[in-house]
């Protein structure tokens, strides 16, 4: 694991946008986006969007709601004809959305083998299974899963693809908090044992403290603010270092200080 | 169903370890609700009993009235005579009406034939129509302007086509299948959510196994609807399609009683109608049950 650094963090001002950070080289980055553009009638979501993702890196990506996050991540998912500019992903891309999206009429090991062309669809579905530990699970129908157990389906069928980037739209937001702690840490298992480069939406500031290597903030089409975090997990909430992050991010957000909860 | 009965015990005021408080807790605790599976299964028991029940009453109400001589059997025979009838035509062959059963295969033949015919080729219409922009362009408009044309109103136009024999009797019912099914099909492949087709997209899915695994099943709720409304249409088809020239089937039957004026022998024709509907539907509603387990309302 990376060794105990304090956290560095890099005071950008808004719509200044952000130099790609040092060890990002275009070349070797898993996804790479160059003036992202994307409209929709005549408002410009996102505009000259510039992003590099390094491989094995966790990003979060935090922004008010319709800021176009989910118009960001599509465009990653090859999802959007109708972008302009340059994107470059090396390698498979799964997604996993903020509806866990199983096909209700699959049951859970064929919802996560659907279209895997691996020599042992079922062994693999099947170990995905286990690693999320939803085994039992395995022949039961999508509609009787609880909101954290369709999640973690929908993540053993994002992760058994063996994706080199991990695109998770909010995955969390619709589970209860207790739900979405066991979520957060059965993530970063799988991510330190897969190693994908992962981009995580959110509009959970915390969320995005307690996973991320590097968190931006997209403002005005563009990554307005990214900082790196370099904390060993499980992190602390409480950590001095994240307190003063999560209050950057928040004013980066236009959330007065002392309006959070 | 053991935390239940666990429940039950410590709570109630016998002491606890003892097995029948715990069953009869149990029994209880279910009856009250806490057990939601078999309060459910009860209310769906009793009204059932009651059905029945009210058909055997109005039976035997119009027994009473035939026998009272309120209801004249020149216009109504009595349940009993239409029994007695229904048991006389399956175990003679009359020349004139033939047997029950002879006719009741001749019908269902007609029926599966013409059923079968309909149903295929609405679903095959509607993955055409509903899979391509073209298909839809070419064949949709077709199918719509036929389906406005009253199908009754085809009857003597079927029968200056294709005579009196058995082609127009099952194109007949052909045609009434295939409309319904053909349309919810059709309804079915397009409402199919667009969530989960960008999700096959994701998940790198082929066309075919897009077809295969998303949008046929997801289709499938909405045509097994239109094989429901299929199977009362063609239904239909037969007893109307049936009675025009028809040698064979209960058709026949009614056609000869009617000549005959032999109202029982036309009750106990219509009545295994009836009975052919009910069980058709049935096998639908099975079918049904069976496909759509995945749903939670059906019960997985
Ligand atoms: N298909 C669409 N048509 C029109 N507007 C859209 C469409 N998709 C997204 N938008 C708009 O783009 C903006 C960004 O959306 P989105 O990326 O979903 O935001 P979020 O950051 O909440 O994920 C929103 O204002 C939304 O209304
Ligand atoms: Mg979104």
């Amino acid at each position: 694991m990376a060794p105990r650094l304090r956290s560095v963090t890099n005071h950008r001002t808004e719509r200044v946008a952000v130099p790609a950070p040092a060890h990002a080289d275009p070349a070797a980055a898993t996804a790479s986006v160059r003036g992202l553009s994307r409209r929709f009638g005549d408002r410009a979501v996102l505009d000259d969007l510039d992003l590099d993702i390094a491989p094995g890196e966790f990003v979060a990506l935090i922004g008010r709601s319709g800021s176009g996050k989910s118009t960001l991540l599509r465009a990653l998912a090859g999802l959007d004809q109708e972008v302009t500019g340059q994107v470059s992903v090396a390698g498979p891309v799964s997604v996993a959305f903020q509806e866990p999206r199983l096909v209700p009429w699959k049951r859970v090991l064929d919802n996560v083998e659907l279209g895997l062309r691996t020599g042992d669809p079922a062994g693999a579905a099947g170990t995905a299974l286990s690693e999320v530990g939803l085994t039992e699970r395995a022949s039961a129908w999508p509609a009787t899963l609880s909101g954290g157990e369709a999640q973690r389906a929908s993540l053993a069928r994002a992760l058994v693809r063996e994706p080199r980037l991990l695109l998770l739209d909010e995955p969390f937001s619709a589970l209860d908090a207790l739900t979405r702690i066991t979520m957060h840490r059965l993530v970063v298992s799988l991510w330190e044992r897969h190693r994908p480069a992962v981009l995580l939406v959110t509009h959970d500031v915390d969320e995005a403290l307690a996973l991320a290597d590097r968190v931006l903030v997209l403002g005005e089409g563009r990554i307005a603010h990214s900082s790196p975090i370099t904390l060993p997990r499980p992190r602390e909430r409480d950590h001095p270092d994240l307190i003063a992050l999560r209050l950057r991010l928040l004013t980066q957000l236009g959330v007065p200080a002392g309006d959070t909860d | 169903m053991f935390s239940t009965s666990r429940l039950a015990s410590a709570e109630g005021t016998d002491p606890p370890g003892s097995v029948q408080t715990a069953d009869a807790g149990a029994a209880i605790g279910g009856a009250s609700g806490i057990t939601p599976a078999r309060p459910a299964r009860q209310a769906r028991r009793f009204p059932g009993w009651y059905r029945a029940l009210s058909l055997l009453v109005v039976v035997g109400l119009w027994q009473l009235a035939s026998s009272t001589g309120l209801l004249p059997a020149s216009k109504l025979a009595s349940p009993a005579s239409i029994v007695h009838t229904a048991y006389t035509l399956i175990i003679t062959n009359s020349p004139t009406y033939g047997t029950l059963q002879g006719s009741l295969l001749a019908s269902f033949e007609r029926w599966a034939i013409g059923f079968a015919l309909g149903v295929s080729i609405g679903v095959l219409l509607a993955i055409l129509t509903g899979l391509s922009r073209v298909g839809e362009i070419v064949a949709d408009p077709i199918l719509q302007a036929l389906r406005s044309v009253p199908l009754l109103g085809l009857i003597p136009l079927f029968i200056v086509w294709f005579g009196i024999g058995q082609l127009p009797k099952i194109l007949f019912v052909m045609l009434s299948a295939l409309f319904p099914v053909y349309l919810n099909t059709f309804a079915g492949i397009r409402g199919v959510d667009s969530k989960l087709g960008e999700l096959g997209r994701v998940l790198g899915l082929r066309r075919g196994e897009m077809i295969r695994h998303i949008v046929l099943p997801g289709a499938l709720p909405s045509a097994l609807t239109g094989l429901q409304l299929s199977v009362i249409s063609s239904m239909l088809a037969l007893v109307v399609g049936e009675q025009i020239n028809a040698t064979s089937g209960l058709g026949f039957m009614i056609t000869q009683a009617q000549q005959f004026l032999n109202n029982s022998v036309i009750m106990v024709a219509l009545i295994v109608y009836a009975i052919l509907g009910l069980l058709l539907n049935g096998a639908v509603r099975l079918l049904e049950r069976k496909a759509l387990a995945w749903r939670r309302d059906f019960g997985a």
